[in-house]
């Protein structure tokens, strides 16, 4: 495979205070042995990732995946014509229903994706977590989702403050009383649509696990990390790998059971008594993938690889105590170049 | 024991516990009293260790001790 350029796209470039994975997905492989060559698909002009020097080698804009399904497939279609795709990395939860329908399209265009299927994708959603829960044995807190504000007051037991309430596809707000939940509901709900979850507090550590798996039932790889610097976003700024056995164990039952296939991030609380629940799974890489990279995993690597059909042997081995911390840089850019992408969408 | 020898520890005293990510500084004498436990030591030879190498009395060493032990108990480094 070293002997064939690849060109892969790669979406998330969107390095701001919530980050999306396609900067540290892009970092990975190019620290891998693979000859690549990187197409960057976004879809706001002002991400980070366009115009990082030496990051992508093209970038396209793309239209929202709410736009429609047609409009993002001729899109789609038109970068391909012009680069000969090989593979593409979607990275956002909103956009891989989109990719995931596609994938057998985008197939027969000669675009490898390594997707899970939609109906892995659809059964871990946030909203289905209790039943996902219940079919694969797994600890959860419990949760409801609502599709009425109204149903706050009535919320069943034992639901009960504080709990968050979640978005659809992302962001969560910790409440204590019956105000702050109608606010962040109406503001969730606006901004996600529904349902709007509501999901019970539990007190303990937040401990997330980076995971890859074969399709097959197989954990490809799969690291462990605590978070040590929360954003007021959630979102972890700073975080080192850890070796907690039980951790990985869930991991891997949970990956045998579902068959999963692709990236996937396991969040989870661990309790002062040692008990894990699991709050979330995000369907795809994470944005401290490059932790993974750093400890000894090259989970971007290792999915090209699965997408282009090789045979990946798993890796279980990497270094706990590797840390990652965040930072922000400026960049300086030109006009000229937020000129081509406002006017051309590429750049 | 399977917890203790699980811990990173330098020389500078940091102390990394590999399951949970947490770190933690001890002194000079925490560092002693990890040694001797990792080499199998009893209680009161690890009394009379402390006695003879921080010049205290028997009192404060054995105090030194248990407050030691509760604390990495405590914090789940030692079973």
């Amino acid at each position: 495979m070293e002997k064939k350029k690849l060109t892969i796209g790669v979406t998330g470039l969107n390095n701001i205070d919530s980050p999306g994975p396609g900067v540290p997905v892009i970092r990975g492989i190019k620290n891998s042995g693979l000859d690549v060559r990187i197409i960057g698909l976004a879809y706001e002009n002002l991400e980070p990732g366009i115009y990082m020097p030496g990051l992508v080698d093209k970038t396209y804009l793309m239209p929202f995946p709410s736009t429609g399904s047609e409009a993002f497939l001729e899109r789609l279609q038109y970068i391909h014509e012009k680069e000969q795709l090989d593979i593409i990395i979607p990275n956002f939860d909103s956009e891989l229903y989109l990719f995931i329908k596609f994938s057998d399209k985008l197939l027969e265009m000669g675009i490898h994706t390594f997707l899970p299927s939609l109906e892995q994708f659809e059964e871990r959603h946030k909203d289905n977590l209790p039943e996902f829960a219940e079919k694969y044995h797994i600890t959860v807190p419990e949760s409801k989702a609502l599709m009425n504000s109204d149903e706050l007051a009535n919320l069943p037991k034992p639901l009960s403050y504080p709990y968050y309430i979640k978005g659809k596809f992302y962001e969560a707000f910790k409440v204590s009383n019956h105000s702050q939940a109608l606010y962040y509901f109406n503001k969730l709900s606006a901004k996600w649509g529904f349902p709007v979850i509501v999901q019970q507090a539990i007190h303990g550590t937040e401990v997330n696990v980076i995971a890859l798996g074969d399709g097959e039932g197989n954990t490809v790889a799969a690291v462990a990390m605590r978070k040590q610097y929360i954003t007021d976003k959630g979102k972890a700024w700073g975080g080192i790998t850890i070796s907690d056995e039980r951790l990985l164990e869930i991991t891997h039952h949970i990956i045998k059971e579902t068959k999963w296939r692709g990236g996937m991030e396991l969040e989870m609380i661990k309790t002062d008594d040692g008990e894990y629940h699991l709050i979330e799974i995000n369907p795809r890489i994470p944005a401290w993938v490059y932790l993974a990279v750093g400890a000894g995993q090259n989970i971007p690597e290792m999915l090209c690889r699965l997408a282009m059909g090789e045979k990946v042997k798993p890796v279980t081995e990497y270094v706990s105590g590797k840390m990652f911390i965040r930072y922000s840089w400026d960049l300086i850019g030109d006009i000229a170049d937020f000129e081509k992408i406002i006017i051309f969408g590429e750049l | 024991m399977r917890k203790l020898n699980s811990l990173a520890i330098s020389d500078n005293g940091f102390i990394f516990k590999p399951s949970t990510g947490e770190s933690f500084t001890t002194n000079e004498m925490g560092l002693f009293i990890i040694q001797l436990l990792k080499e199998n030591k009893s209680g009161e030879e690890i009394i009379n260790a402390i006695m003879e190498d921080f010049e205290v009395d028997k009192i404060t060493a054995g105090r030194d001790l248990y407050e030691y032990l509760d604390f990495l108990k405590r914090e789940q480094m030692m079973d």
